[in-house]
């Protein structure tokens, strides 16, 4: 597997974000698909975060002001759905299962070593911004329990030294 | 049995258009367009078709609800939020043969007379989303999608639009509000999507496995499909078993196999020769079985007839190892975090029953807990939410209590007393079992 990293391009908290030619394109073909302009709110936020690694406050004020929203039902949007990052993310996001499939197919173990191989907690990001720890629930895969998904990808029927080895070779490319 | 929705599984270069071609693709669609879309309708009445969302409700009743006079547009919801814990078999359609959803999406759009359909996939099946795209495309160069499909007047968009992690927006109205650019809040019902749905016009929205069945009724036939299983359970259904089994995956079989038999042959059995202690039959949402009631067929009326449900599928056994009071913990975790919030007895009911949950944990076990817990579920019941989100975390929390209520009871024996005596409504700020979250 070759996981993409997520590079927070951060246009930081306060920039102004000016949604570029590229990005203006790829929204035009957005709103063609819908009704109405609000429906491309939530693909026009991923194309955000796929662009600049996070959804700032200044990206929902760009959003905002680019579908005829407010920021504040922009943020009230966002801040509903949990796979939205509202602070710039690791390079790499490990999303553990902890739903029951993989809670007692080995998934606690893999909590425990990530944990200590990392010395974060859940919603920590590793001092060098290489890694960071979210809990999340059941991520539809429970036959291959336990899952992690790091950024966009599955990876599944872990144990602690696949888990290991993934992570070793995440860590060292750049 | 034969295999109908897997029949690709395995197959190289199974998720192409010419793969499916060469097993007959497309022929379900080619017949439906010569058909009139209230015959197509009937075909689908007829095969005895229920949705494999959860609900089971017959497939071709939900589109005949769906106004023919309406000036339009009319729109088609395909459902791929595969959300519910234990459940992973839309994944695997559409992992191994998308064009089967694709070509199911098509002629339930014909029957309601939509041109326009969205396919509502959760946030974290990136791949998938990919793979669906990818499918779509293939058909649209194929002529089965866009503009007089198949030269028959038709015309059809269909869009992939991703969630972004939200349990809830596998519920229909909630899935709408969505799809809309809103939060997840599941509508009051009525009116039924069927009659005010997406962008409030007439909506059907289907599951990604029914509609996959769709292709296959139209091209063999309702009785063919309605020969498979038991009278008004028909066809072939995908079971996801996960969980202390030395087998786990999607297994195809027909409606009203025992779950006995799914457990101990087709997934050979409880994991390192154990015992079977209890298992959820249809995600956690469903009430828990116990061992002794592994005899019950697996279908939608035999196991409404046991005190639960078919649900989407999702088959989680637990061995003799596990502790029933924390197993209860960790279901209450999933809904305390995926609770929209909009009800006070789901939203509060919810955070309740992990706070005790983890607190008998932890160790600090009151007498009261076993009983306050039934009340609260009790409070979170019988439709009194919006959506059935309240009830989906009381069945199984109740149904856990009630039927290893001596596990409960033992964690208060052994419990230590707590500082504070007097606040049973005392949230719990002490340490969280297992994960923390
Ligand atoms: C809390 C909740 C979550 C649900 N999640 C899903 C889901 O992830 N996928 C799904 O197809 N249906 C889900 N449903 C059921 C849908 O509301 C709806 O009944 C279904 O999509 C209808 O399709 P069907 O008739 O083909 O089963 C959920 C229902 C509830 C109450
Ligand atoms: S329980 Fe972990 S993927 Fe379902």
């Amino acid at each position: 597997m070759s996981t993409r990293p997520i590079v927070a391009a951060s246009p930081d908290s306060i920039a102004v974000v000016t949604l570029d030619a590229t990005m203006e394109e790829r929204i035009t073909e957005l709103l063609r698909r819908y009704p109405t302009t609000r429906a491309a709110l939530l693909p026009m936020l991923w194309l955000c975060q796929e662009r600049y690694g996070w959804i700032s406050p200044g990206v929902m004020r760009a959003v905002a002001s680019r579908l005829g929203e407010s920021p504040a039902f922009v943020e009230g949007v966002v801040s509903f759905y949990t796979m939205y990052h509202t602070r710039p993310p690791a390079r790499y996001v490990l999303q553990v299962c902890t739903t029951l499939s993989c809670a007692y197919c080995g998934g606690r173990e893999l909590v425990e070593h990530l944990k200590g191989r990392l010395g974060i907690g859940f919603g920590e990001k590793t001092p060098d911004g290489e890694f960071q720890l979210m809990a999340v629930q059941c991520l539809g895969a429970c036959g291959d329990a336990p899952v992690v998904q790091i950024n966009d990808d599955y990876y599944e029927n872990l144990d602690v030294t696949s888990l290991d080895k993934v992570l070793d070779e995440l860590a060292g490319r750049r | 049995m034969e295999a109908v929705l897997l029949r690709a599984r395995g197959l190289p270069e199974s998720r192409t258009i010419a793969t499916y071609l060469a097993a007959g693709g497309y022929e379900g669609l080619k017949k439906a367009l010569t058909m009139t879309p209230d015959a197509v309708t009937k075909e689908v009445l007829d095969s005895e078709l229920r949705g494999r969302g959860g609900a089971g409700f017959p497939t071709g009743r939900k589109w005949g609800f769906v106004p023919k006079d309406h000036p339009g547009p009319r729109y088609l919801i395909c459902n791929a939020d595969e959300s519910e814990p234990g459940t992973f078999k839309d994944r695997e359609i559409i992992e191994h043969d998308p064009h089967q959803v694709v070509e199911g999406i098509a002629i339930a759009s014909y029957a309601i007379r939509a041109n326009t359909a969205y396919i509502y996939i959760r946030g974290e099946f990136v791949r998938w989303a990919r793979i669906l795209e990818e499918a779509i495309e293939e058909a649209r160069k194929g002529g089965f999608l866009g503009k007089n499909i198949l030269g028959g007047g038709f015309d059809l968009d269909v869009w992939v639009h991703r969630g972004a992690g939200a349990y809830i927006c596998g519920e229909e109205t909630a899935l709408l509000e969505s799809l809309e650019g809103k939060r997840g809040f599941p509508r009051l019902k009525p009116p039924f999507p069927a009659v005010v749905g997406a962008f409030g016009k007439p909506t059907a929205v289907n599951n990604v496995e029914t509609l996959a069945c769709v292709p296959h009724i139209m091209a063999r036939g309702a009785p063919w499909f309605a020969s498979i299983g038991r009278p008004r359970n028909t066809g072939p259904k995908l079971f996801c078993v996960s969980g202390h089994v030395n087998r786990p995956g999607v297994y195809e079989l027909p409606l009203g196999v025992t779950f006995r038999e799914i457990i101990e042959e087709h997934c050979q059995g409880v994991r390192g020769g154990r015992k079977l202690k209890a298992y959820f039959p249809g995600g956690t949402s469903a009430p828990i079985m116990t061992a002794a009631e592994v005899d019950v067929q697996a279908d939608f009326d035999a196991c409404a007839q046991a005190g639960t449900m078919l649900g989407s599928g999702g088959i989680i056994v637990l061995d003799e190892t596990v502790d029933m009071v924390e197993v209860c913990a960790t279901v209450a975790h999933f809904y305390a975090h995926e609770s929209c919030g909009q009800c006070t007895p789901c939203r509060e009911g919810a955070d309740w029953c992990m706070d005790i949950l983890d607190r008998m944990v932890e160790g600090h076990g009151r007498p009261a807990d076993p009983e306050t817990l039934l009340r609260i579920c009790r409070f979170s019941s019988n439709g009194i939410t919006i959506c059935p989100l309240g009830d989906a975390y009381a069945l199984p929390i109740s149904s856990i209590v009630n039927k290893f209520r001596e596990e409960f009871d033992r964690r208060i024996g052994t419990a230590s007393p707590l500082p504070q005596k007097k606040l049973p409504v005392l949230p719990w700020t002490g340490p969280r079992p297992g994960f923390g979250v």
